[in-house]
């Protein structure tokens, strides 16, 4: 037991018996100092119910006999952690990485080198105080099923990194390249990175209400701890009805000021919210070109580095907001196997000018659509059908209640209607698509306008879909398989989407990998 | 450019309709039939324990129950594994398998040989009894991550699955 405060342990033989190490490396536990950061999360997460716990109580006295109680509450869960850890090994081997977990059932993963997309480490503010780093190795397997080592030591984690980069890319390259050197941000170009400047801009642009749902999330969580009406009716009631007669005191004019700050208050408070989030997630933004792919750090409290080979990357998203739009700021995502954070794509360009996208888009051999292209707009049949539909269900709502509360409501829909009409000659507007360069090109959105770029030969299979209505009518929806994302184009007419499909499968099937890469 | 490609490439027969679609087995209509057989008997049992028991006595008409039911049942028994049937086909090409399914909601789907991560075949008892097999093949992408093919005899379910396999190269990624 003593000996496991070494870092990282190897184990003595008797504690695998079970495990044959026939190659590679010796078995392995993670660093002994994580205990102590899981430690305290568990603590952080148990201290809002222990507050609770006083709370309830009322009494201190009373709360003083939950001690005993949560002393051994903290006991349990320490010995539970620390036999999780105990029984948590892994072995890097000649060609997989294993990892053997569990207390009582216990379970054995195994990952080939050639089948690892990413290697990402993470760094959750406690676990960077000690210097220690959570190391995922994304296989693009879905829901969650990666292979997880938390916490190990930050050298260990790069040596990880380059292990698996070096078995990767196979034997020769292991003598060419130095991994310190590999590990080096010297060796990197740096294709985008976001200062503070930038930082503080892009913030404004991330204009966010979401604080206000956070705080009545919250009221709503902490309920149970106190009477909000209480509250209110002692502290906000007073106060607000005082306010309330002094507003109305003061007349008109005195109001629409009043109006305005409070708007202006919300205003701040978005801006605000915007501009912090954007700091927590983004600060230190640095995307560089290595050898092998590219190597994305962003973080001020979580502090995440993920490396993406560049064969891996599958397509790309070139997205937008409509009012950062008209000052030209777009977003940059690629589109690979694994995931980032529970999200489909790798975002490497959060915040930038289109002079500042072209590089990063040309590293990663995608080509963006150039002016020449010719887009095909997709047919109105489409659009036409669902606004009818939908017109059809409002009218239907409408009449109902019309005929059962008061007549004067059947003028109701109409602005409704109108609504509905103009945002599908909108959404119809904004999708198009187009082939060139050996890529495919996808349009849509309304207020967020992306736009997906897809080699043809990274695509993995081709529908054509069709609804009872589409069939009717003689459209079609166009679904790429592509791996890690989606790609599909609506509305297409049969006759296109057919010609579409062929030309994407005979690009595919054609490809016999000596296939000349457009630069 | 792309103009002269578009022309050239309309010709293709793939690029037309259902023509050039293989039919699956005829025993498949068999085993949709007894599917659906099966899904509605749970049906028409509870609807005859209504009609025995009787819970409204005599306020609803005999019948009322077991009628629509029965009514339903053959109408999805009689027409529907015949629809489906005829809409179900497949195009094993050199290089690729087109997969068509569906009556309502029509999918028409290719998968290029070169982008199968592993094939599976399938024999669930009621195809086993008929002697047919599903081929499912499976690809990388999110969407269609799993295209199956039902409703094939258990030797051509085999073969093909040598034939595509012989195209799967290592690394397709």
């Amino acid at each position: 037991m003593i000996d496991a405060a070494e870092t990282p342990a190897p184990i003595a033989p008797e504690d695998h018996a079970a495990v044959t190490v026939a190659e590679g490396e010796p078995v392995r536990r993670t660093a002994p100092i994580g205990l102590l950061v899981r430690l305290v999360d568990s603590v952080r997460q148990a201290i809002l119910p222990a507050i609770g716990i006083f709370f309830v109580a009322g009494e201190v006295r009373e709360a003083l006999g939950f001690l005993p109680l949560l002393g051994l509450v903290v006991m349990v869960i320490g010995f539970v952690t620390w036999l999780g850890w105990w029984k948590t090994t892994y072995r890097v081997g000649a060609e997989d990485i294993r990892v053997e977990s569990g207390i009582v059932s216990r379970q054995a993963r195994s990952v080939p080198y050639e089948r690892i997309q990413d290697v990402s480490l993470e760094q959750p503010l406690v676990a960077r105080l000690f210097g220690l780093v959570r190391v995922k190795f994304e296989t693009g397997a879905g829901g969650g099923e990666d292979l997880n080592l938390a916490y190990v030591t930050e050298s260990e984690a790069e040596r990880l990194r380059e292990t698996v980069r070096a078995q990767r890319e196979g034997a020769l390259d292991i003598d060419a390249d130095d991994p310190a050197a590999e590990a080096a941000t010297a060796d990197g170009q740096a294709l985008f990175a976001m200062d503070e400047k930038r930082l503080l801009r892009f913030g404004l642009f991330e204009f966010s209400l979401v604080i206000f749902a956070v705080i009545f999330g919250a009221i709503g969580q902490l309920d149970f701890l106190f009477s909000w009406d209480d509250m209110y009716d002692a502290v906000l009631g007073d106060a607000l009805e005082g306010q309330g007669r002094k507003l109305a005191a003061m007349g008109l004019a005195a109001q629409v000021l009043s109006a305005i700050a409070a708007a202006a208050g919300v205003v701040a408070l978005g801006l605000v919210t915007g501009v912090v989030q954007t700091f927590v997630r983004d600060h230190g933004f640095l995307l560089e070109r290595t050898a092998k792919g590219f190597r994305r750090r962003r973080g001020l409290f979580t502090r995440t580095d993920v490396v993406m080979p560049a064969h891996r990357v599958q397509a790309m998203t070139l997205g937008t907001k409509w009012f950062r739009r008209l000052f030209g700021w777009h977003s940059l995502k690629f589109v690979s196997l694994a995931s980032d954070a529970k999200k489909a794509s790798h975002v490497v360009v959060p915040f930038g000018q289109m002079d500042e996208i072209v590089p990063v888009a040309e590293a990663a051999r995608i080509a963006l659509p150039p002016e020449s292209i010719a887009w095909v707009r997709p047919t109105p049949k489409a659009w036409i059908d669902t606004a009818l539909i939908v017109s059809a269900g409002i009218l239907v709502i409408g009449a109902v209640v019309a005929t059962t509360v008061s007549p004067w409501l059947l003028a109701a829909p109409v602005p409704l209607l109108a609504v509905v009409g103009g945002l599908s000659w909108f959404s119809w507007r904004r999708h198009r698509h187009a082939t060139a360069l050996e890529q495919v090109f996808v349009r849509t959105g309304i207020l967020s306008p992306q736009l997906t770029a897809a080699p043809k030969v990274k695509l993995q299979s081709v529908e054509i879909a069709q609804g009872p209505l589409a069939q009717w009518r003689g459209y079609a929806t166009v679904q790429f398989g592509l791996a890690g994302g989606t790609m599909e184009i609506p509305g297409v007419p049969i006759d296109e989407a057919r010609r579409l499909r062929h030309e994407v499968i005979e690009a595919i099937a054609a490809v016999d990998f000596s296939v000349a890469q457009e630069a | 450019m792309s103009d002269v490609e578009g022309i050239e490439r309309a010709k293709v027969p793939e690029a037309g309709g259902d023509e050039g679609l293989t039919p699956v087995h005829p025993n498949y209509r068999t085993v949709l039939r007894i599917t659906i057989a099966l899904t509605a008997l749970p049906f028409l049992v509870g609807a005859s324990v209504l009609e025995l028991v009787r819970p409204f006595d005599d306020a609803v008409p005999g019948g009322i129950f077991v009628g629509p039911v029965l009514l339903l049942a053959g109408f999805f028994l009689w027409r529907w594994p015949r629809r489906r049937y005829q809409a179900r086909g497949y195009d094993l090409g050199r290089d690729r398998l087109r997969v068509a399914r569906g009556v309502w909601w029509r999918s028409d789907t290719i998968v290029p040989f070169g982008r199968v991560q592993h094939i599976d075949v399938d024999r669930g008892p009621l195809e086993r009894a008929f002697g047919l097999s599903t081929i499912v093949l499976h690809t990388a992408g999110n969407h269609n991550a799993s295209v199956s093919l039902p409703g094939l005899l258990d030797e051509d379910a085999l073969a093909m699955r040598e034939e595509i396999r012989a195209h799967i190269k290592r690394d397709t990624l």
